[in-house]
């Protein structure tokens, strides 16, 4: 598959700080690719050096076979949806629309005809007559997108576009975007902090910390097999462990990851094959809804968080647990390994 | 509880009665003389009786068919124009180029922008007439007081340009550049519209500053050339054009109320508006 973005060496410090640090980056033409990251992890830097609104200290950016290091934003074929949507005040959501279109030249019927394409698309169709100051938010994240959908551009770049709307509101955006995004056919590069947006969304996803790529990888890879501990904290919660309870409890040297919801509680360790049990203390019981956590004080040292399907209309069972002593259990292959821990680290400090 | 909230609000109640009574105290001081200005070119009497004898039209007509009140009040539009335009024009310019780039100086370059607006009118008149006859040798005209004036003319139109850029941000600029429209493209469909109230405060703030200013006039205007306030000034102790002066005077008042009321509520806040009104 052709490539949308290819980023060599690409770096950007300002003064000392290295806001992204030498980043070699391909991105798929048409693909939907999240870059995730805390704040400060230099995801934001990398979509404003993409759209050329930073100029880079060293490297390169392609777009296609174009390098457009150096344009202005004007002369790149990319369009971005920001953050606080920067919807013209002074424009009726039509005009909006039509403004990449109108500053290219294109004719007026031509213009009106693809403007009323892109509002429907993003199922506005009748409201480009408004003033933006009479939509909701959710409508203004929706001309944004047709905006810069309408000139079809080669990729398109999202700022954390979901960060403004409510959850109910982002849950359906996040469903709809990557419709749209499969309708249009477009490459969406999409820079969020949420963990389970990149995860509901993408095709790929790149785990951005201190100006460097964690790990880059597919939602499920991501999940199951996090390369780091930075990411396995990161991308859902997970338990770690290392040091003196990796070997005392699985016999190994290294580090390891397992999530909470592989972990089940039990009243007696099973006498099976490839299982790992460690006796503890329930401390806590959160309830959630469709899940139950329950936070496990083990006996070897580490604290572990277990999840439990709440399938049983009633959760007294799992509430009754605090202070009670029970067996964690967990299948062995359910364990990621994250290497061996650093020697350098003292033994005291590993547990998790 | 409800004894000791409501004894809170009947003192506050009390201590906003006081304070209205002072508003209303200072802002009589304040304009009393103006609407005593204003009555008086009514008054038949030109010694300025009081109570007024009787009211008449007569000093309005005479005001009117002077000819030398009328080309002061020409020469005065003339210059408060030029001036304005010529902050216009620095003043957005300065606005811009101390933007988003920070560089070595720009406080300064800022403050020494803003200055002209706090420094004494004779300070800046002598330096200009120096700077003009001496240094220069240019003769004073017109154009000396246009100069003078935009000096801190800019200052209103740079505060308020420059509020209104803090305001913005930087997104929607970039928004327009971002698809796909140059600098000037950008200035022209999106910079200079979300600009246009502000400048336009500034505008008639600058030309009610330049309207109105007499000291750095004096010392930068030629003899022939006289501005309305000087024209005041020099007929004010002319015992037969005094009622005229309060005739030129009244018009002055309603002549410099008017931009500055269009100027605040344009800018949309009380404090951007006049910002730099001295």
């Amino acid at each position: 598959m052709p490539t949308a973005i290819s980023l060599r060496g690409l770096s950007k410090h300002f003064g000392q700080v290295r806001a992204v640090d030498e980043l070699d980056l391909d991105i798929a033409d048409g693909e939907f690719f999240s870059m995730l990251g805390p704040s400060g992890s230099g995801k934001t830097t990398v979509l404003r050096l993409i759209a050329g609104f930073e100029e880079p200290t060293a490297g390169v950016i392609m777009l296609g076979e174009e390098a457009v290091t150096r344009r202005p934003p004007f002369a790149r074929d990319v369009n971005t949806v920001f953050q606080d949507y920067a919807i013209f005040p002074h424009m009726s959501v039509r005009e909006n629309v039509e403004y990449g279109l109108r500053v290219k030249k294109v004719g007026r019927p031509d213009r009106r005809r693809r403007a009323e394409e892109a509002l429907e698309t993003v199922r506005l169709a009748g409201y480009a007559d408004r003033r933006p100051h009479q939509l909701s938010g959710g409508q203004r994240q929706r001309v944004a997108l047709a905006r810069a959908l309408v000139n079809r551009p080669r990729v398109l770049l999202l700022d954390e576009p979901l960060g403004a709307l409510d959850l109910q509101l982002r849950r359906e955006m996040q469903i709809e975007l990557k419709e749209i995004q499969r309708e249009v056919g477009i490459t969406f590069v999409f820079v969020t902090h949420d963990q389970e947006e990149a995860l509901t969304m993408s095709d790929r996803i790149a785990v951005f910390n201190e100006g460097r790529i964690e790990q880059l990888a597919s939602p499920v890879e991501l999940y199951e097999r996090p390369a780091s501990a930075f990411v396995a904290g990161f991308v859902g919660t997970s338990n770690l462990l290392q040091g003196r309870v990796a070997r005392d409890l699985l016999g190994q040297d290294g580090t390891f990851v397992i999530r909470p919801e592989k972990l089940q509680m039990v009243a007696e360790a099973p006498a099976e094959a490839g299982r790992v049990s460690a006796p503890g203390v329930v401390r806590e019981v959160v309830y959630l809804g469709a899940a139950t956590l329950s936070v496990v004080e083990l006996d070897a040292g580490p604290t572990v968080t277990v999840s439990h399907q709440n399938t049983d209309t009633s959760i007294d069972a799992a509430l009754e647990r605090r202070d009670q002593r029970v067996v964690v259990t967990w299948r062995r292959d359910h364990l990621v390994s994250l290497g061996s821990s650093d020697p350098a680290a003292s033994p005291e400090e590993e547990t998790a | 509880m409800a004894t000791s909230s409501s004894r809170s609000i009947a003192m506050s109640r009390g201590l906003r009665r006081s304070l209205g009574g002072f508003t209303v105290l200072v802002l009589a001081v304040v304009y009393v003389p103006l609407l005593l200005v204003l009555i008086n070119s009514f008054n038949t009497d030109n010694t300025f009786g009081w109570p007024p004898p009787g009211f008449t039209l007569h000093w309005w007509k005479v005001a009117a068919e002077s000819s030398g009140a009328r080309d002061a009040l020409v020469t005065s539009v003339e210059v408060a124009l030029c001036a304005t335009a010529v902050a216009l024009v620095l003043g957005t310019l300065a606005a811009m180029g101390l933007r988003r780039t920070r560089f070595f100086g720009r406080n300064a370059i800022s403050l020494l922008i803003i200055l002209p607006i706090a420094l004494p009118g004779i300070v800046t008149g002598l330096a200009f007439q120096n700077g003009f006859r001496t240094i220069l040798g240019v003769q004073l005209s017109i154009w000396t007081i246009v100069i003078a004036h935009a000096t801190f003319c800019i200052v209103t139109v740079f505060n308020n340009v420059q509020a209104r850029f803090q305001r913005l941000g930087a997104s929607y600029e970039q928004a327009s550049m971002d698809l796909g429209a140059g600098r000037w493209t950008t200035f022209r469909l999106i910079t200079f519209p979300m600009l246009r109230s502000s400048l336009l405060a500034g505008a008639l703030l600058s030309f009610g500053l330049s309207f109105d200013e007499i000291v750095v006039t004096t010392f930068t205007a030629s003899s022939q050339d006289q501005t309305l306030p000087i024209w005041i000034l020099q007929n004010l102790f002319r015992p037969n054009q005094a009622p005229v002066v309060n005739v030129v005077a009244a018009v002055l008042v309603i002549a410099s109320a008017v931009p500055i009321y269009l100027a605040q509520r344009l800018s949309g806040s009380t404090a951007e508006g006049l910002t730099g009104a001295r």
